[in-house]
């Protein structure tokens, strides 16, 4: 029955049984981290495909359908290519900063995705404090293009740098504010525990009108989180180039753009999974299997990531100043006052529970 | 209060582009416009207002309805249309006529402007649809555009 337990099971046992327990330990992390590396490639290439063949449709075309079936492989021969390229930079550039910046963005979406529950018992960090953990980490990301757009010496990736440095300082308010109106329903920061509560009804369903504007300021302020269109400030193709990643070239570029969707899959999974009951199924009609928890979880996943899609396709990039006037003067107090709002139900007893 | 209207009205707006867009989102299967070119040549059928070349159409009769005025050659602003005539005895009348000899149309030189076939009286020429036109020697984009032994159509003067 409990088939991905039982398998991370034998295996953690098996490991023990053979090697001393220090050795034992170590080698489950390595295995671990190289999981969610493999988990992090696969998920960002197919994110890339997907998001091409999504904005094909919406335009009225076709999209990348050569490369294997249906064009499944394009995203793969697209990373080749970037890894056969030479990596350039500028003369002047900082070159420590410039080379560690991809890192911090690709270590901050790592990060994140390893508390993310994909199903029960599967979950590579289960910590008490989930949620701050991912709020906290969320901001880490900006450093990696704050320093990637300071030490290219270049004026756009400077722009674009400090643009998204305003963004996400400004957003990361509205995101745990939202995520804050939950943890009033659920008492607790743990994703699992979350979760657990959401057996008797999705907290958007338990939370109602509140918790619907919850969603939505997380998903306009997570889609701004992520830099994506309408939010793209950052790389606003007509104004800077390419932003913070004018001045990089081959894997490094890469990083940033993998990154980016998988940023992307994060917002989308923490909706998921604090609003839409992450791995449980509807009315609970796969509850015995729990292994299939997993395509719950990446399905609801996948329509969230389908609706920012959705979101990019239609709206025109905001100004700066458009920008700030949403944040500062409705999403931030809508959501206080939601808060306060969400407070009084559940003083009250008036959430909904099956 | 203009706040509050502002919220409903900006929500209203943007589920409405949303709404737009979705539905070109589920139309695209049967709406797409991209052509997989090379794969659907025999079925590519090009759209009647594209502008391949200039082309002369002839009846079955093998006649045009070109008279030789040359308006076309004065209105083309670079040179792409030349016609060869002469005079030859018209049958009915018996006097001697105006007859087009070879109507000459450079491609490489045309930019599809159109000018000609709007100036022409007789609408002789018109757009073809034909766009593959890479060959490898230039001097096959220059066209001698009627047919040989090709007449002018009667009653197109009268």
């Amino acid at each position: 029955m409990n088939i991905s337990l039982s398998i991370t099971k034998n295996i953690h046992d098996w490991l023990f049984s053979i090697m001393p327990e220090s050795v034992a330990s170590i080698v489950e992390m390595v295995l671990i981290g190289l999981l969610y590396l493999v988990i992090f490639a696969i998920l960002g290439l197919f994110l890339v495909l997907l998001e091409r063949r999504i904005a094909a449709w919406f335009q009225l075309r076709i999209g990348p359908n050569r490369v294997g079936f249906q064009g499944l492989l394009q995203t793969m021969a697209d990373a080749l290519k970037l890894l056969s390229k030479e990596l350039t930079g500028t003369t002047k550039a900082d070159k420590f900063l410039y080379n560690l910046a991809p890192y911090f963005v690709i270590v901050s979406s790592l990060m994140a995705l390893a508390v993310i529950p994909f199903t029960k018992e599967f979950h590579a960090f289960d910590i008490n404090i989930g949620i701050f953990f991912l709020i906290a980490i969320s901001s880490i990301g900006v450093i990696g293009i704050l320093l990637g757009g300071w030490a290219s010496n270049n004026k756009f990736a400077l722009i674009g740098a400090m643009r998204s440095g305003v963004q996400t300082i400004s957003y990361e308010l509205s995101v745990a504010l939202s995520l804050l109106t939950m943890i009033i329903i659920t008492g607790s920061l743990q994703l699992s525990e979350i979760i657990e509560i959401q057996k008797n009804g999705w907290l958007i369903v338990q939370g109602h009108i509140p918790a619907i504007i919850a969603f939505m300021i997380f998903m306009i302020s997570g889609t701004a989180e992520s830099n994506r269109a309408p939010f793209d400030m950052v790389e606003a193709e007509s104004e800077l180039g390419a932003g913070f990643h004018t001045e990089y070239s081959g894997m490094k570029f890469a990083y940033f753009f993998l990154a980016e969707f998988i940023n992307m899959f994060i917002i989308a999974a923490i909706a998921a999974t604090v609003f839409f009951g992450g791995w449980l199924s509807p009315f609970g009609i796969t509850e015995s299997i729990p292994w299939l928890g997993v395509f719950w979880f990446l399905g609801k996943t996948f329509v969230l990531v389908f609706l920012m899609m959705w979101f990019r396709w239609t709206f025109p990039r905001l100004r700066v100043d458009q920008l700030l006037t949403l944040e500062w003067k409705y999403l931030l107090p809508i959501n206080l006052v939601n808060i306060v709002i969400m407070a009084l139900i559940v003083w009250l007893n008036l959430t909904i529970q099956f | 209060m203009s706040y509050f209207s502002d919220i409903y009205k900006g929500i209203k707006t943007l589920l409405t582009g949303m709404s737009v867009t979705g539905k070109y989102f589920l139309t695209s299967r049967k709406g797409a416009i991209t052509q997989q070119y090379p794969d659907n040549r025999a079925t590519l059928k090009m759209f009647d207002r594209f502008r391949g070349e200039v082309i002369m159409p002839h009846n079955e009769n093998n006649e045009h309805r070109c008279t030789g005025c040359q308006k076309c050659e004065i209105a083309c602003p670079n040179g792409t249309i030349e016609i060869i005539w002469d005079r030859g005895i018209d049958e009915t009348t018996g006097k001697k006529k105006k007859k087009i000899d070879q109507f000459v149309y450079h491609l490489s030189m045309c930019t599809m402007c159109g000018l000609c076939i709007d100036v022409c009286p007789t609408n002789a020429i018109e757009w073809g649809q034909n766009f593959e036109n890479s060959v490898y020697d230039r001097t096959a984009l220059t066209r001698v555009l009627n047919k040989p032994e090709s007449k002018l159509q009667p009653g197109v003067e009268d």
